[in-house]
């Protein structure tokens, strides 16, 4: 127990510390997590062997990761990158491939061991990419995206990959690890396709993609709002975490990649209301696994036989990422990749990735490659995926300077895309979402109650569950990119919460809040709100504005009164708002109480139909010219 | 002839002279009556219904108070928005041709301020050829507008009251059709010393 708990320590200890000095330096969060590893790994060594156990669980976190990449990606989406999926991803793998076995082979490895160290090396890292392209919010860029086809053709590649390597196998290998294990093979997880003969494999695999995309559509929206109904958070947490589970474990059952099958499960629930929740609930899991696994990448670095041969390794990994950086950089050419976008793709995928660690593994118990090669090309893999970050800083330290200004055209065009979150879709937000709606303008509707979601589907009102209270929530509705708050929720307090959480996300963004009272008004103007409507003030204006006119006065001069009152209040309670002080209740606030007193007389003297001197704004209106001598006198 | 009246002053709890014609037109017998800024006090006028209102009548009667030698301001409004391309000229625009257009004017000053002598240096008629020439283009026949001057001196009080039996005379002439529109077309303004020389059957 206290040997976890020291080791749970000292992972965590080491990413506190490293990460956040990582970003401040500008560095990005993998490179801090790889140097923490390394820190505690080979250079204190802190940690041991265990790190490749932990590896292996930490691996988890790509497969989270792609789930939310695929909630992000609607299965139109998908669709619509199927050229560039297949081509760019298709050619990138074989290209890199086989170039690096054709180097492999200059060097004098025979073909089949050369073939399989290019497969190995073709892939790149799902983990450090997309994280970093996340991170600097570059994924919705043509590069980011190209990157993204990539990666997701490479998660696909490692299946057959995975079948085509056994292929490979050097006798003489072989047959020194039937004498070396006993026979006792790595056989022993389980499977449902064991087996099995050929189309029955197929069919069960078949079966299994079908439940996913079925179950996906069709189970999940009763499921999540019988969870939600329940309205405890850790069991939604639970639930979303099964989820993501039960899926990876279903795909290894039938031999296919976990990643690929939560990835799929992520589009299926690209179009659900519960999106987002599902989003910021697994997004901490997948940050700390994968903050995890770049640790354990770290740590692994066997500086032993990095320095025994420094020279020849440096060189491999310098030379690998030198030829994957130029297939990139021909595909980038090919695919009409421009500007920073094509550097984006060059230098970001130039690394070997996690999935190489896996497949290095699995070559080298089927005796493909012998295992000193395959430990030093694990040291060029971690190697490369420690120098990524670099290559990243590159990029936006010296490429992007010298591009940007061609490229202040197409950001500003991004910009004015941007949507408004509504937060809370009662019969306040509602009014604002058509409005806005129905001007074109895009919307994102959060509400927290399950039954208004559905009852708002059903009138064909796209509306997401979730509290957005909750800061993880409003990232996930995309807060950092929106123009526009609107905070409609009937929860005074945590309004107010939303609006000082949004303000201090976002300095810029323009956030319309809805207010309960006058105290209310003030405490938004202290959160920072920009307008603040006060949700029955209009309404109750427009009463008075009736009854007046009940009483036989002129519709438009009721219409000048109540104009004319609302300015005016509106006035006295921005007056009273900068006297207000949260500290003090008002009825102690002596300047508040004269403020108030004040703002009694203004209003009872500038207001309506006073009647001895036309002072009135309304009387003064089109007042005839003589007329107030006419009362004078 | 089918009478309609339409009437604008923004400010009727000040007016004293506009508020007794209103009265009248709301009391003559089959001549309708709107007042503008009652039924759009927010301005936001419905273009289809003020149309349809326009096709519905045949002698359209502007009654407003002169405001800086124009009318108030939701007149304004109204030409812009109801007399449509289309509908009130241009293209397939001749819906309102025929259609008698007359104002009914009351200004604060005297007779004598108007004219090239007067301190207003133009003569009332002049001021007003922005609506005489907007019936023109509608080919809706001008008719010289009714007017009150003075309409603020208390003094005036036996032509005020002249004005406003005049008033119901025009109203009830065009609704019978006895208003002798040729002659009436002849003078520069009706005032309600000649609106009776103005109906047909009646002797001065
Ligand atoms: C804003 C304003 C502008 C006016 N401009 C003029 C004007 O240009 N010429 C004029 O003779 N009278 C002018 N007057 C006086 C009005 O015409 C006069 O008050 C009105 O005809 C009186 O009618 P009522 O009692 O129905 O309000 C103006 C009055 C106001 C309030």
């Amino acid at each position: 127990m206290s040997g976890f708990l020291f080791q749970a320590f000292v992972y965590l200890a080491a990413a506190v510390i490293a990460v956040p000095i990582a970003k401040r330096l500008g560095l990005g969060s993998v490179l801090g997590y790889l140097i923490a590893g390394i820190v505690i790994g080979p250079v204190v060594g802190l940690v041991g062997s265990e790190t490749q156990d932990i590896q292996h669980f930490a691996e988890f976190g790509v497969v989270m990761m792609l789930f939310l990449v695929g909630l992000e990606l609607e299965p139109r989406q998908l669709w619509g990158m199927r050229n560039k999926l297949l081509g760019l991803g298709g050619l990138q793998v074989t290209g890199t491939a086989l170039a690096v076995m054709g180097v492999c082979m200059l060097l004098g490895l025979s073909w089949s061991v050369a073939l399989a160290v290019g497969l190995v090396l073709s892939l790149s890292s799902t983990a450090i990419v997309l994280q970093t392209l996340g991170e600097k919010g570059l994924m919705k860029s043509d590069g980011g995206q190209a990157s993204f086809s990539v990666l997701l053709f490479q998660d696909i590649a490692v299946i057959p990959m995975l079948a085509l390597v056994p292929l490979l196998a050097l006798p003489e290998l072989l047959d020194a690890l039937h004498h070396g294990t006993d026979g006792s093979g790595h056989a022993t997880e389980l499977s449902l396709v064991e087996g099995l003969v050929g189309w029955q494999v197929a069919g069960v695999t078949v079966l299994a993609i079908a439940a996913v995309i079925i179950g996906g559509h069709f189970l999940t929206r009763p499921l999540f709002r019988f969870i939600a109904s329940a309205e405890l958070r850790e069991v939604f947490i639970a639930t979303a975490l099964l989820l993501v589970i039960g899926i990876a474990l279903l795909m290894t059952l039938v031999g296919l990649s976990p990643a690929l099958g939560t990835f799929l499960a992520g589009v299926v629930l690209a179009n659900s209301e519960y999106r987002h929740e599902l989003e910021s609930d697994i997004e901490p899991f997948k940050g700390l696994l994968l903050g995890l696994f770049f640790i354990t990448v770290g740590a692994g670095i066997n500086f032993g036989i990095l320095f025994g041969d420094f020279g020849t390794i440096i060189g491999m990994t310098l030379g690998l990422m030198l030829l994957k950086a130029a297939v990139f950089w021909c595909l980038a050419l090919a695919f009409k990749l421009r500007g920073s976008d094509k550097w984006l793709f060059t230098l970001g995928l130039a690394q070997a990735g996690e999935f190489g660690f896996v497949l290095l593994s699995f070559t080298v118990q089927n005796g493909v490659i012998p295992a000193d090669l395959s430990q030093s090309l694990l040291l060029v893999v971690a190697l490369s995926m420690l120098l990524t970050p670099l290559l990243f800083i590159i990029f936006d330290k010296v490429i992007l300077p010298r591009l940007t200004e061609d490229q202040v055209r197409e950001v500003d065009e991004i910009d004015t895309k941007g949507a408004a979150i509504i937060a809370g879709t009662g019969r306040f937000g509602q009014i604002v979402n058509r409005m806005l709606r129905g001007n074109g303008y895009e919307t994102i509707v959060l509400d927290l109650s399950a039954e208004t979601v559905d009852n708002m589907a059903k009138f064909g009102i796209k509306t997401f569950f979730g509290d957005a209270s909750r800061p993880d929530l409003l990232h996930a509705a995309g807060i950092r990119e929106a123009n526009l708050l609107v905070v409609a929720i009937d929860d005074h307090e945590r309004t107010t919460e939303i609006v000082k959480h949004a303000r201090m996300e976002r300095p810029d963004i323009h956030i319309v809040a809805r207010a309960r009272d006058r105290i209310h008004v003030y405490e938004l103007y202290n959160a920072g709100a920009n307008d603040i409507i006060r949700e029955t003030f209009d309404s109750a204006v427009r009463a008075g504005r009736s009854a007046l006119e009940a009483f036989g006065i002129h519709p438009y001069e009721a219409e000048k009164i109540s104009t004319a009152f609302q300015k005016n209040d509106r006035q006295i309670l921005y007056n009273l708002a900068r006297i207000y002080d949260p500290d003090i209740p008002v009825t102690e606030n002596a300047a508040y109480i004269a403020g108030v007193r004040e703002a009694g007389e203004k209003e009872r003297e500038t207001l309506t139909r006073s009647r001895g001197r036309n002072k009135g704004a309304v009387d003064r209106a089109w007042l005839p010219p003589g007329r107030i001598l006419d009362l004078e006198e | 002839m089918k009478v309609l009246v339409i009437y604008a002053h923004p400010a009727q709890q000040h007016s004293r002279v506009n508020k007794a014609l209103a009265a009248v037109a709301k009391d003559v017998s089959d001549v309708s009556f709107v007042d503008l800024y009652a039924i759009y006090p927010r301005l936001d006028l419905n273009v289809d219904v003020e149309q349809q209102r326009l096709l519905d009548h045949d002698a359209i009667i502007f009654q407003f108070p002169l405001m800086w030698y124009s009318t108030p301001p939701i007149i304004k409004e109204w030409q812009d928005l109801v007399l449509e391309y289309g509908f009130a000229y241009g293209h397939h625009g001749e819906k309102l041709k025929g259609k008698l257009w007359l104002s009914a004017v009351t200004a604060g000053t005297p007779e004598s301020g108007y004219g090239p002598e007067g301190h207003n240096r133009f003569d009332l008629r002049e001021l007003l050829a922005p609506l005489e020439a907007t019936a023109n283009l509608c080919k809706m026949p001008y008719v010289p507008p009714y007017t009150l001057f003075a309409a603020l001196k208390s003094e005036n009080a036996a032509n005020l009251e002249k004005h406003i039996a005049g008033y119901r005379l025009l109203l009830e002439a065009l609704r019978d059709d006895t208003f002798d529109l040729d002659k009436a077309c002849a003078q520069q303004l009706i005032t309600g010393d000649t609106i009776k020389g103005l109906i047909k059957g009646k002797t001065t």
